[in-house]
């Protein structure tokens, strides 16, 4: 029987794994997901029926920080994903095909999972010039996506590149670059994005997936509401200090020291949704506002636009002072003016008489 | 663009450039008028001392009015003082200053400011129950009162929803509150707000008229 035949649960005993390991797999994917505990049986069994899922990854303008990142995930491992769950079909940094044999895998597992296999791109899609600023195997990104789109039955767009369009449409956007729901628009889409993702994230969406069949549910800009309902100004370790107004000056400063709040370091946490503060990184050990550094806002649109890391989020974009000094003469002009009109309205009402 | 960068950059650029503008030429346009000459014999050499005592003198409401405005004194205080407090000494607010300026201040503690700001915008609504209660003080109120009011009041309470994080999205809740202070920005030179410029100038002359003509601010 072909790998992909086996249920999942049938393929788990098949390697030996107990139901009990399976379960608390089931549990740990639960908890990052915000699903109630009472829901880890059914979810368990939905995935037990399950079968080993092709996935087809497409990395456009990238730079591999996303694959990296995933390959970072422990709970489930990538290992494990790639062991037990799903059938990475195409993926240029893991495979070990390369040229031709590469993108016949690809073409072999779109025609052999036509309408099922799931899309995970990464990596922004240059528009300009036709597209051709980043090409694979002779063919621009823009031709690639709405190719293996038109067969798939969901895609996930890791990364803020592939969900915003990321540093590559950062101004002055020299290649055109969109994410990847500004192209396709007849498929369901949900968005991962982080700069990198968390890997917890990645694995814990595909698993979901897995799991109950569909997307999970997505907030406005597509991303889910499990990992990206809060922001990291909600959920961090150093809100308290927010709030009683304590504030690190510099990056080693006394207030620093103390884990004060990094608001006026220019912490974008206030308007950044996701799951760093809870989730953390590398095996929960700690994340950048735990490290010391403000929150830059890597899973927002545009973040890199978004004027300086370092300037407080209550700043405004004041250009220069030029504006101010263009009203201040513009104000004199009209004032004169109208002194001219009131002083010949008072002349008028004295009769003449200039007091 | 989103709201959020709209309303920190061509907005705030905006409303700022209105403001100065507003400003500069109310002042200018009255200044440069013609200005009455007083022919009267002056009662006294030195009226500018009337002009600062007028101003000193209407600071606190004269002896036989008190029972009567104390309330409206009291609350005009609190308003105004509420404004110098969370405008000037919530930090956010400092940063934004000291983007502009270069240099920045002590703050105040963000749950004094958010008490602050409770009882400002409790003080504000008394102020209009009693203007919209009174029936003399609606006969005399106008279009130009109740808009001061709004954009008076509209960023007390955005303000306080954003850093009480009470909005579906803390970002767009932080546009609107920059959006209403911008708006704001833009009335105050247009209508009854300019009187922040004009309430010295205006209590120091009456005070050095009446000093002049042997009268009292």
């Amino acid at each position: 029987m072909k790998e992909q035949e086996l249920t999942l649960g049938e393929e788990l005993r098949r390697q030996g794994i107990s139901r009990r390991s399976f379960l608390k797999f089931c549990a740990a994917v639960a908890s990052s997901m915000a699903i109630p505990a009472s829901m880890v049986p059914a979810m368990a069994e939905s995935l037990a029926k399950a079968r080993r899922q092709s996935v087809i990854w497409m990395s456009y303008q990238e730079c591999t920080g996303c694959i990296e990142s995933l390959t970072r995930s422990y709970t489930p491992t990538l290992e494990s994903m790639l062991f037990n769950f799903i059938s990475l079909d195409y993926q240029h940094a893991l495979q070990a095909a390369a040229g031709r044999q590469a993108e016949d895998a690809l073409h072999q597992a779109m025609e052999d999972n036509w309408g099922e296999y799931l899309v995970i791109a990464d990596g922004s899609i240059p528009l300009k010039d036709d597209g051709v600023y980043s090409t694979v195997d002779g063919h621009t990104n823009l031709e690639s996506i709405k190719e293996v789109a038109e067969g798939a039955a969901a895609i996930i767009a890791i990364g803020t590149c592939a969900a915003y369009g990321g540093v590559g449409a950062a101004k002055p956007n020299p290649t055109g670059a969109v994410g990847v729901d500004q192209i396709i628009t007849d498929k369901p889409i949900l968005n991962v994005p982080g700069c990198p993702p968390m890997p917890e994230v990645m694995t814990g969406v595909l698993t979901s997936y897995l799991a109950f069949g569909r997307l999970p549910d997505v907030d406005s800009k597509k991303r889910p509401l499990a990992f990206f309902g809060d922001t990291i100004h909600d959920r961090c370790y150093r809100r308290p200090y927010y709030d009683l107004g304590l504030y690190a000056k510099s990056f080693d400063d006394e207030g620093a020291r103390k884990g004060w709040c990094l608001y006026e370091l220019g912490c974008k946490g206030p308007i950044t949704y996701n799951a760093c503060a809870t989730t953390k990184w590398n095996q929960g050990t700690s994340w950048p506002v735990q490290s010391g550094h403000g929150c830059i806002g890597c899973s927002e649109p545009n973040f890199w636009d978004k004027d300086s890391f370092y300037k407080p989020l209550s700043a405004g974009q004041w250009g220069s002072a030029e504006g101010i000094a263009i009203a201040a003469a513009a104000g004199v002009a009209a004032g004169a003016a109208a002194a001219v009109v009131s002083r010949k309205h008072q002349d008028n009402l004295a009769g003449g008489n200039k007091s | 663009m989103t709201l959020l960068d709209f309303a920190r950059g061509p907005a705030m650029q905006f409303a700022i450039f209105i403001f100065v503008f507003g400003i500069v030429f109310r002042l200018v346009g009255v200044w440069a008028m013609r200005h009455k000459r007083d022919l009267s014999e002056p009662r006294q050499p030195s009226a500018w001392k009337g002009g600062i005592h007028g101003l000193i003198q209407h600071a606190w409401p004269y002896k036989p009015f008190r029972d009567k405005l104390m309330t409206d004194y009291v609350i005009g205080y609190v308003i105004h003082l509420g404004l110098l407090f969370v405008i000037f000494f919530y930090k956010p607010h400092i940063l934004f200053f000291q983007d502009i300026f270069g240099f920045g201040w002590p703050a105040l503690p963000n749950g004094v400011i958010t008490a602050i700001s409770i009882i400002t915008i409790g003080a504000l609504v008394i102020a209009l129950v009693k203007r919209l209660t009174d029936p003399v003080r609606r006969l005399i109120s106008n279009f130009d009162d109740y808009f001061t009011w709004f954009v008076t009041t509209l960023p007390f309470v955005t303000g306080l929803a954003t850093a009480g994080n009470v909005w579906w999205h803390y970002e767009t809740g932080l546009a609107i509150h920059l959006l209403s202070v911008w708006l704001l920005l833009i009335y105050f030179p247009f209508g009854k707000l300019m009187h922040a410029f004009w309430f010295g100038v205006s209590r120091y002359t009456t005070g050095s008229r009446f000093a002049r003509r042997g009268g009292m601010a």
